[in-house]
C-alpha cells in the first residue's frame, strides 16, 4: 500500500515538467484572455492612486503615501504570483464535458489544474511582475532582507497559492452538483475583497472587523503575505498566522478531495 | 407603443418567475444589508474624522456611495441577467429563436429577465440617501432631486450600453467570464467620488469607462453642485455611447453564425 502510493507519487512528479510545457502551450494558444487577466490584475494600481491621493494631505492610521504605494505594489505582486481562475475553468469544462478527457489520465485531475496554473505564471505577471518589483524595492528599505523572513515570505506566498487553488477546485467542483457555481464564486470575490487586504489594508480595520478578518481564511490567500514583504507583519507575529494559513490549507485540502470525489462519482460526460 | 406593451410582458413574467423564489429574496435582501454595511468600511477609513479630499467631506462621498447602491442594483437586476443569458445562447446556438421573432433582437435580449429582487438595493440606497442628508441636516431640493434623477437615467444608458459593448465581444470569443470580471472590478471603483482620482485614472474613468457619470455626476446633482455645462455634456455622452453600442450590436449579429450544425 505503502509503497504503492509511493509509486504513484513519483510518477506524478516525473510527469510534471511535462504538464508544465503543456500549460504553457495552452496560455500561449489563449493570448486574448491573457490580456484581459494581466489588465484585470492591475486593479491594486487603481487602490494605489485612490488611498495615495486620501493619505496625501494627512496619513491614515500611521498610512502614508509611501505606505500605500509599497502595500499595494505587494498585494499586486502577491495577487499575480497566487490567483486562480479554476472555478470559471471547471466550470465550463464540466458542463461541456470536456473534464471527462482529464479524468483519463492516470492522475488526479487537480495536478494537471495545477500545472496549468503554474504554467501561466510567467506569462500572467510579464506585465506587471518585473515593475511592481522594481517600484518596491525603490520604496526603501521596506523589503525584508533577511534570510530567515524571505524564507517566511516563501512559504507564506507558497500557502497562499495552495489555499486560491483549493478553495478555487472546490467552489468550482460545486458545479457538479449545481448548474453554476459562479455566483456563489462572485459571493466570494465580494467578501475576499474587502477581508482579504485587496481595497483597503486590514490594519486600517476597525478592532472587531480586523478580529473578524482574522479569523476568515481570505487574509491568509493575500494579506498575510503581502505584509511580510512590506515589513507591515513583525517575522515574530507571523508565525501563528502561518499556522493558521496552513490549517487552513490543511482543511480545505480534505474538503476539496472529498467534493471531488462526490462530485466524480456523479459526473455523467455530457455530449460524450 | 407596441414595444412598451412588451417590455410590461417581459417584466411581468419576471415577476411571476421571481415570485417562485421567496426565499431569494428573505436571503438576497438579508445579504444586501450587511454588504451595504461592509462596503461602507473603506470610505469610513477614508474620510471619518479626517479633512475633506478634493473637497469631499463623509456625508458627500456617502451620497455617491448611495449612487453607487442605487446602480450597482439596477446592473445586476435588470442590465446583468438579461445579458449573460445571450452569452449562453450564443454558445448553444438558440439565439436564433430570438432573432427569428418580428421585434427588434437587441430588445428582445435585453429585457429577457429582470431580477425583481434586486429592488432592495434601491431600498439600501434610498437609506444611505436619507442618512447621508440628515448628517447634513437639509433635504435635497426638489429640482435637484429632478436632475438627478434624469442623470440616473443617463447613467443607466451608459451601463447598459457597456454591457451590450461587453455581450457584443461574445460573438467573437467564446468566453467572457474574464471580460465580466475586469467589468465589474473596475465598475466597484465608482464607489468612490472619481475626483479623488488624480491623472490617468480621472482621464479613464471620466472619457473611457464613464464613471463618473454613472455616480458621481447623479451624487453632484442631487446635492445641487452639478455644473449645467457638465450635465448637458454627460447625457450627450450617454447618448452616443447608446449609439456606438448600437451600432457595434449590429455588425455582431451580422457576424453571428449559429452555433448549431
Amino acid at each position: 500500500m505503502n509503497l504503492r502510493s509511493l509509486r504513484r507519487a513519483t510518477r506524478v512528479l516525473r510527469a510534471y515538467p511535462t504538464l508544465l510545457r503543456v500549460g504553457f502551450a495552452g496560455v500561449m494558444a489563449y493570448r486574448a484572455e491573457m490580456l484581459v487577466w494581466m489588465l484585470t490584475t492591475t486593479m491594486p494600481l487603481v487602490s494605489l492612486a485612490l488611498w495615495t491621493a486620501v493619505s496625501s494631505r494627512a496619513p491614515v492610521g500611521k498610512f502614508g503615501p509611501a505606505d500605500f504605494t509599497a502595500y499595494f505594489l505587494a498585494i499586486l505582486i502577491v495577487r499575480q504570483l497566487t490567483s486562480s481562475w479554476l472555478v470559471w475553468e471547471l466550470n465550463a469544462e464540466i458542463k461541456s464535458g470536456a473534464l471527462s478527457q482529464r479524468l483519463l489520465k492516470p492522475m488526479h485531475p487537480l495536478f494537471l489544474f495545477s500545472a496549468d496554473n503554474l504554467a501561466a505564471i510567467p506569462i500572467r505577471s510579464l506585465l506587471c511582475l518585473p515593475l511592481a518589483l522594481v517600484l518596491l524595492f525603490a520604496t526603501g528599505d521596506r523589503i525584508p532582507r533577511d534570510p530567515t523572513t524571505l524564507a517566511l515570505v516563501a512559504v507564506a506566498l507558497l500557502g497562499a497559492w495552495l489555499l486560491n487553488f483549493l478553495v478555487s477546485a472546490l467552489i468550482g467542483a460545486l458545479a457538479f452538483v449545481m448548474e453554476s457555481s459562479t455566483a456563489i464564486f462572485e459571493v466570494y470575490l465580494a467578501a475576499f475583497s474587502i477581508f482579504a487586504g485587496y481595497l483597503v489594508p486590514i490594519e486600517l480595520f476597525p478592532p472587531t472587523l480586523r478580529a473578524v478578518s482574522e479569523a476568515l481564511p481570505f487574509r491568509y490567500t493575500l494579506a498575510l503575505p503581502a505584509e511580510l514583504l512590506t515589513g507591515l507583519l513583525d517575522p515574530a507575529r507571523a508565525l501563528p498566522q502561518l499556522a493558521v494559513q496552513w490549517a487552513y490549507v490543511l482543511g480545505a485540502l480534505v474538503a476539496t478531495t472529498l467534493a471531488w470525489r462526490a462530485g466524480i462519482r456523479r459526473f455523467a460526460a455530457f455530449g460524450g | 407603443m407596441r414595444y412598451l406593451r412588451l417590455l410590461l410582458t417581459q417584466i411581468r413574467i419576471s415577476l411571476a418567475l421571481g415570485m417562485q423564489y421567496r426565499w431569494e429574496f428573505l436571503l438576497g435582501g438579508g445579504l444586501t444589508v450587511v454588504w451595504t454595511l461592509i462596503s461602507l468600511v473603506p470610505l469610513h477609513i477614508a474620510f471619518s474624522g479626517r479633512p475633506p479630499i478634493e473637497g469631499w467631506t463623509y456625508e458627500r462621498a456617502l451620497v455617491v456611495v448611495g449612487w453607487f447602491t442605487l446602480l450597482k442594483g439596477v446592473l445586476d437586476g435588470a442590465v446583468n441577467p438579461s445579458l449573460i443569458r445571450v452569452v449562453e445562447q450564443i454558445r448553444q446556438g438558440t439565439l436564433d429563436f430570438t432573432l427569428l421573432k418580428p421585434a427588434d433582437a437587441q430588445f428582445l435580449v435585453s429585457t429577457a429577465k429582470f431580477e425583481v429582487w434586486k429592488v432592495v438595493d434601491v431600498t439600501a440606497a434610498l437609506a444611505i440617501f436619507t442618512y447621508a442628508f440628515s448628517r447634513l441636516g437639509r433635504a435635497p431640493a426638489v429640482v435637484d432631486v429632478a436632475v438627478a434623477l434624469a442623470m440616473l437615467g443617463a447613467a443607466t444608458l451608459v451601463l447598459y450600453s457597456l454591457w451590450i459593448l461587453v455581450i457584443a465581444a461574445a460573438f467573437w470569443v467564446v468566453r467572457l467570464d474574464n471580460l465580466a470580471y475586469l467589468f465589474n472590478s473596475l465598475f466597484d471603483f465608482a464607489r468612490w467620488p472619481v475626483t479623488m482620482f488624480s491623472g490617468i485614472w480621472r482621464v479613464i474613468f471620466t472619457v473611457v469607462i464613464p464613471l463618473a457619470l454613472m455616480t458621481t455626476y447623479p451624487a453632484l446633482a442631487l446635492l445641487g453642485a452639478l455644473p449645467p455645462r457638465t450635465g448637458l455634456l454627460s447625457v450627450g455622452g450617454a447618448l452616443l455611447f447608446a449609439v456606438v453600442a448600437r451600432v457595434v450590436w449590429r455588425r455582431a449579429i451580422a457576424h453571428y453564425t449559429s452555433a448549431s450544425s
